[in-house]
């Protein structure tokens, strides 16, 4: 928690509301996000119970577990969630464009656009991948089948899983976590997760505080919890009841019909509540300007999708249960990268986020008042073009004489930081020398040198790209690590099915 | 000035104290700062219906899916006089699986004198065979007061060495489970094993025959089948330990309690607000998820930066209320001296919010 946002929660508290801290929407925002609202059977393993599923306000979908205990019922709803969602996702699989690869020598396609699910919280998220888990590893035939898009649904539940753990995707994303990413509350991060109580800060009805809205959403008799888990008075006062009165009838079609019109009635009142709120945030989110890198990371979700529906058109098999040592390590490498890039992508297209790094000193702001844009370093073999500014700040300077910086308006640029002289007022004069971001010849064409005048924003950031690491290859892994994983033919049958990951799954793991 | 016991029952009001089971020891271990909770705690009140006297009920409640089906997990689990699960545990503990172990069921009868007594003959008994203990009835010093825990709970004697077995109906999926769920067992756990080693240790036997590993039986991945997972519980053991010696001191906290205070459900629900306020409470957000009394002191410390999360204070250099906090970083107060660097560092950062949303540059 930066001082800043511990600030703004404060001001929330003193002002009954939400309190900005992002100026700009720092993820993409899909003209036809597929909302998807599940819940869950208490108790059981992920159960589905039921689900509101829809990529436009109007168009929610209800679908119902009758009793979630039952295994044919479950692969039922997954058969029918799948019915809603691969299309949805081949929907997107129209357009192609090139892009070029190698230095413009190859190019590669990628989807002009893709697939966009949103959840209500980060439970929701868990949901969809332990059902992706559940699912995947199923086949269409053999001793359990199921329906043939069950198993192409899990894999596809799991990819989506796989992307909301990567900073800065926005391939699945959980509401409450793109809300707080844009807004501080007058609540504590555990209340938070609560969507209601949370939309209730950010935009609460007229006459009423935040904190008076939020206390409202918090009573499950009014505003049920926005899954998967389900309100335990709900289910011991309704739910049970109605899902008793299903099962009882099982000779009679006419009253089957009813209970099952009723259940259906019970748990679309559930999940209503909870669609509108996923609306209003969708709404609200949309106001918002994208900063300007949002596009670029969004073609990283493109370029995922185009790449796992390329790997399922070619027979892919589904997802391991667990990452080899490899895998796992180029994962989190991939992961740390992506968390770093993200941080900064955030600073750069954010001053209010900048500011956050401001204050802890890795960034201040000052104006240019000193510049010779038409320096030359000849000391080297060969000249080069190495123009000097000086910029004076009123802001603590917490960097070393040496260090690089850069500026989000030249993100190109490097600044090397020459000179430091601590002034008597309280201001510091920073002398910079500047290289890169001005063309190949020895004068800076107009624009790539900061002028006298400007207002500049330094930084120790780097939006510059960081080049992956090495990693040997799977065959190869170190003893360290466990060494190369036994291939499958010499492969011992594990007990506990296939803890290295790959393969079928238990075909007989059964769910109740 | 009255003895102890008289002076928790004066603040129950009349009433016998609450039982406490395993749960509610383990959450005396969530926030032992808290002198209102180790007040109302050590006295035995029923905090729940306290807390409904006074217009903030709690909400903890169960669903009855998730009962139902934790019994019927336990009841699969231990089927057929434990053959399952002797498997389970000795192959887990990696000791060869005896041919057979006894069974003791030590559950049934309301009496509790004299399920205890026949827990603690059949645990400390002769022999040290393979054996299962099932619902045991074991005790807890719990502030000076003697406390009976029922746990759901199996003792496997192998290899001559306990093992305390507690069985949950959470899925382990990819050997993985919620990590919430698995430190709320642990902490479980270590009650009984806690309980377990000091009626070993009373019979004069080594309570380190009780070990600290704790083996957790759930269903694997999304089918009933179980599998099970050691947790080694030293750390929870060491705060339960602190936190039950910190209640046996009761008498030190309850000399900063004024002397007419009352938890007495009988009393006017406006004497019990005034009566709770004079004794301090430690909220945190983690509360709400422990603490049956949560919703009002959540309420009383709205202004206070603690109800925003421990990070969200520390952020804004330990200042106890939003108002301070406000006024500092508008310097519209002078700070006290020791509030100097907190000072400074808000009205940077009140500075540079109104500087970005002002729309100057990045």
């Amino acid at each position: 928690m930066s001082t800043l946002r511990a600030l703004a929660k404060a001001r929330a508290v003193a002002a009954g509301v939400a309190q900005p801290v992002a100026t700009v929407r720092h993820l993409h925002l899909s003209d036809r996000p597929l909302v998807l609202v599940p819940l869950a059977m208490a108790g059981e393993a992920n159960a589905p119970l039921a689900a509101l599923v829809g990529a436009a306000p109007e168009e929610g979908r209800l679908l119902v577990v009758p009793q979630p205990r039952n295994r044919d019922q479950r692969f039922a709803f997954a058969a029918e969630l799948a019915a809603i969602v691969l299309p949805h996702l081949d929907s997107f699989r129209g357009v192609s464009e090139a892009v070029p690869v190698d230095r413009g020598r190859d190019v590669r396609y990628r989807y002009v656009d893709a697939p966009q699910l949103l959840v209500p919280n980060p439970a929701g998220v868990t949901f969809l991948r332990l059902f992706g888990r559940s699912t995947r590893f199923r086949r269409p035939d053999g001793e359990y089948p199921v329906h043939p898009s069950v198993p192409l649904l899990g894999r596809w539940l799991t990819f989506f899983a796989e992307r909301a753990e990567h900073p800065g995707s926005a391939a699945l994303v959980a509401m409450t976590e793109a809300l707080t990413l844009h807004w501080a509350t007058g609540q504590s991060a555990v209340e938070d997760l609560h969507l209601p109580a949370l939309l209730g800060w950010i935009d609460p009805p007229a006459g009423s505080t935040g904190a008076e809205a939020a206390a409202r959403a918090e009573d499950p008799s009014i505003c049920p919890p926005a899954g998967p888990a389900t309100d335990p008075d709900f289910d011991n006062r309704r739910l049970a009841a109605a899902m008793a009165a299903y099962a009882g009838t099982e000779d009679d079609p006419v009253a089957r019909a009813g209970a099952y019109a009723e259940l259906a009635r019970l748990l679309r009142d559930q999940l209503a509540p909870t669609w509108e709120l996923m609306w209003r945030g969708v709404g609200l989110l949309r106001a918002l300007p994208p900063g300007a890198r949002v596009a670029g990371r969004w073609d990283g979700d493109r370029d995922a999708f185009t790449g796992y529906a390329e790997h399922l058109d070619a027979g892919g098999g589904p997802q391991p249960r667990r990452d080899g040592a490899v895998a796992a390590a180029v994962r989190l490498h991939r992961l740390e990268r992506a968390l770093a890039s993200y941080a900064v992508q955030r600073a750069y297209d954010d001053p209010l986020v900048m500011a956050e790094h401001r204050l802890t000193g890795e960034a201040f702001v000052g104006d240019v008042t000193l510049a010779d844009p038409k320096r030359v370093d000849d000391s080297g073999k060969r000249p080069v073009l190495r123009p000097r500014i000086q910029v004076v700040t009123t802001e603590p300077v917490a960097v070393p004489v040496g260090a690089t910086l850069y500026s989000p308006a030249r993100p190109a640029q490097k600044a090397k930081v020459v000179f430091l002289t601590p002034g008597a007022d309280g201001k510091t004069e920073v002398v910079l020398e500047l290289s890169g971001g001005m063309g190949r010849g020895l004068t800076a064409p107009p624009g790539t040198v900061p002028e006298v005048g400007e207002r500049l924003c330094l930084t120790t950031l780097s939006d510059a790209y960081l080049p992956a690491g090495n990693f040997p290859a799977a065959e190869e892994t170190p003893w360290t690590h466990g060494g190369p994983p036994a291939t499958a033919s010499e492969a011992p049958a594990a007990p506990d099915g296939d803890p290295a990951g790959g393969g079928a799954g238990d075909p007989a793991e059964e769910w109740s | 000035m009255t003895d102890t016991p008289q002076r928790l029952a004066g603040i129950r009001g009349g009433v016998p104290p609450r039982r406490h089971n395993a749960r509610t020891i383990a959450a005396l271990t969530g926030n032992p700062g808290c002198t209102r909770r180790a007040v109302l705690d050590s006295a035995g009140v029923d905090k729940p219906r306290l807390a409904e006297r006074i217009g903030f009920p709690a909400r903890f409640g169960q669903s009855r899916f998730a009962i139902t089906r934790g019994n019927a997990f336990e009841a699969q689990v231990k089927a057929d006089g434990g053959v399952e699960l002797l498997r389970l545990v000795a192959e887990r503990l990696g000791v060869p699986v005896p041919a057979g172990a006894s069974w003791t069921d030590l559950g049934g009868a309301d009496d509790l004198p004299d399920r205890q007594e026949r827990s603690r003959a059949a645990l400390t008994g002769g022999g040290d065979g393979p054996a299962l203990f099932d619902h045991p009835l074991l005790a807890l010093e719990v502030a000076g007061r003697r406390v009976h825990l029922e746990p759901d709970l199996v003792a496997a004697r192998l290899g001559g060495r306990f093992h305390v077995v507690e069985i949950k109906s959470f899925p382990v999926i990819d050997g993985q489970a919620d990590p919430a769920k698995v430190v709320a067992a642990a902490i479980q756990s270590a009650v009984y094993v806690l309980a377990l080693r000091e009626l070993l240790a009373a019979e004069g036997h080594d309570p380190d025959l009780v070990s600290h590993e704790v083996v957790l039986v759930c269903p694997r991945d999304f089918a009933n089948q179980p599998v099970a997972s050691l947790l080694d519980v030293r750390k929870q053991l060491l705060v339960l330990r602190r936190q039950l010696d910190r209640m046996d001191r009761i008498d030190d906290l309850l000399a900063d309690v004024p002397a007419g205070f009352t938890a007495d459900l009988t009393a006017d629900p406006a004497t019990l607000t005034a009566a709770l306020s004079t004794v301090p409470a430690r909220y945190a957000p983690e509360c709400l998820a422990a603490c049956e009394l949560a919703y009002f002191c959540r309420h009383e410390a709205r202004d206070h930066t603690t109800a925003l999360g421990r990070p969200v204070r520390e952020a804004l250099g330990g200042i106890a209320e939003v108002g301070e906090v406000l006024a500092l970083a508008d310097g519209l107060r002078a700070p006290d001296p020791e509030q100097a660097e907190a000072a400074a560092l808000l009205r940077a950062a009140a500075r540079l919010r109104a500087d970005a949303l002002a729309g100057n540059p990045a």
